[in-house]
């Protein structure tokens, strides 16, 4: 559609590789992060039992994927970079949970009051 | 429609100045790029998930540690931190985008925004530690911080009163003991440890914890600020435009992943109940 001319000025203009996440966007994920932060740091100052860590990994989650999906253009590169960084997630999650599993398995062993918060 | 021009774009430069031997396009070779930089990213994922894991088995074994000693941080310091990096973030991204549309001057003032917010982080980071040096909250050995103790425990004997020992009623032939059975604990202490008012044991693991996870950060911090000054140093001279803007966007995707690892930091350490 462009002319031979235009084309030129446009190619100075615009990246002929990637993707250029317009400026809106970058500053709604910004001040949406903003607001996470503050929202977080207002529910730790309220007790609510063990969801308090639950909501506070929930809320750095969402925060995590805005950064990874605009910031980091997950969300506009090719599948085979997230596919990367998710494998990575999965190891990682496998990792913790056997060394959760292993170190639980040994926790009827340990000396009484050396692990007074452990719920038994 | 996207793909079709890029992959036009990229013929017409092929063997342009920017554009390697060993790649085709210059779609290519910037795909290859950014792959490379999502693996590396990857191992920095598996390098912090060694600490997260640590964190996890210390924290679901000793949880009193982690809820007395958490205390000890300031919780205002590590959002503004929190917020800090957020915002460089911020201005990486959109440095990025500078450098994707050709506005050089925006980039240069960008890229040296985000290595300020950064500095400005290590500042706030610096105040932190210096806090927690004078007060001696630190790891293993080196950990002489006064603890609070709870002022009814001073005064109150932690041993239980024995109990009577000799009942005339109860005619036994062997003579009472000075004191009640023990067991195998050693005298002077309650017999179990969680149930005493007073910190718990073992409290500076929450802070080789917290150094060794806030520390490995801060170092990624500082390579963070190089890559970027040398980032810097290049779009002063105008390198970086939309035909060549790979490493302000590789370094970008570092940076976030930094921001990325505080994001999750931040709650673990400073916001436990």
């Amino acid at each position: 559609m462009a002319e031979t001319s235009h084309a030129e000025v446009q190619a100075r203009a615009h990246p002929t590789v990637g993707h250029v996440v317009p400026f809106r966007v970058l500053a709604t994920v910004w001040g949406t992060l903003l607001v996470l932060t503050v929202l977080t740091v207002a529910i730790a100052g309220v007790d609510l039992g063990r969801f308090n860590l639950e909501i506070a990994l929930t809320i750095a989650t969402v925060k995590a994927s805005l950064v990874l999906l605009y910031f980091m253009h997950m969300r506009y590169d090719r599948p085979m970079n997230a596919i990367v960084f998710i494998a990575a997630l999965l190891f990682f999650m496998l990792f913790v949970s056997l060394a959760l599993l292993d170190s639980h398995a040994y926790a009827p062993d340990l000396i009484p009051g050396y692990a007074p918060g452990l719920p038994r | 429609m996207l793909g079709e021009t890029t992959r036009e774009g990229g013929v017409a430069e092929a063997h342009s100045e920017h554009l390697a031997h060993h790649f085709d396009t210059a779609e290519q070779q910037f795909e290859s790029g950014k792959l490379g930089m999502w693996i590396f990213l990857a191992t920095e994922i598996l390098l912090f998930g060694g600490l997260f894991c640590a964190y996890a088995v210390y924290r679901s074994n000793h949880p009193e540690i982690f809820v007395y000693a958490h205390r000890y941080l300031d919780k205002v310091l590590g959002a503004i931190n929190t917020a800090v990096l957020i915002c460089s973030s911020f201005t990486m991204a959109w440095a990025v985008r500078c450098a994707q549309l050709g506005r050089k001057r925006a980039l240069v003032r960008l890229l040296a925004a985000t290595i300020a917010l950064a500095g400005c982080f290590l500042g706030i980071k610096y105040v932190e530690y210096q806090h927690k040096w004078k007060e001696g909250l630190l790891w293993g050995k080196y950990f002489h911080a006064k603890l609070e103790q709870p002022a009814t425990q001073a005064t109150a004997s932690p041993i239980p009163a024995p109990t009577p020992a000799f009942n005339p009623d109860e005619r036994s032939l062997i003579p009472p003991a000075a004191q009640g059975p023990s067991g195998l604990a050693r005298p002077g202490h309650p017999a179990v440890l969680g149930e005493s008012a007073g910190p718990p044991r073992d409290v500076q693991v929450f802070f080789a914890v917290y150094f060794t996870m806030t520390g490995l950060h801060g170092i990624h911090v500082i390579a963070g600020m190089i890559v970027l000054a040398l980032m810097l140093l290049r779009a002063t001279k105008g390198e970086f435009g939309p035909a060549y803007f790979t490493p302000v966007d590789l370094a970008g995707l570092y940076w976030h992943l930094v921001d990325l690892i505080w994001i999750f930091l931040f709650p673990l350490l400073y916001l436990i109940r």
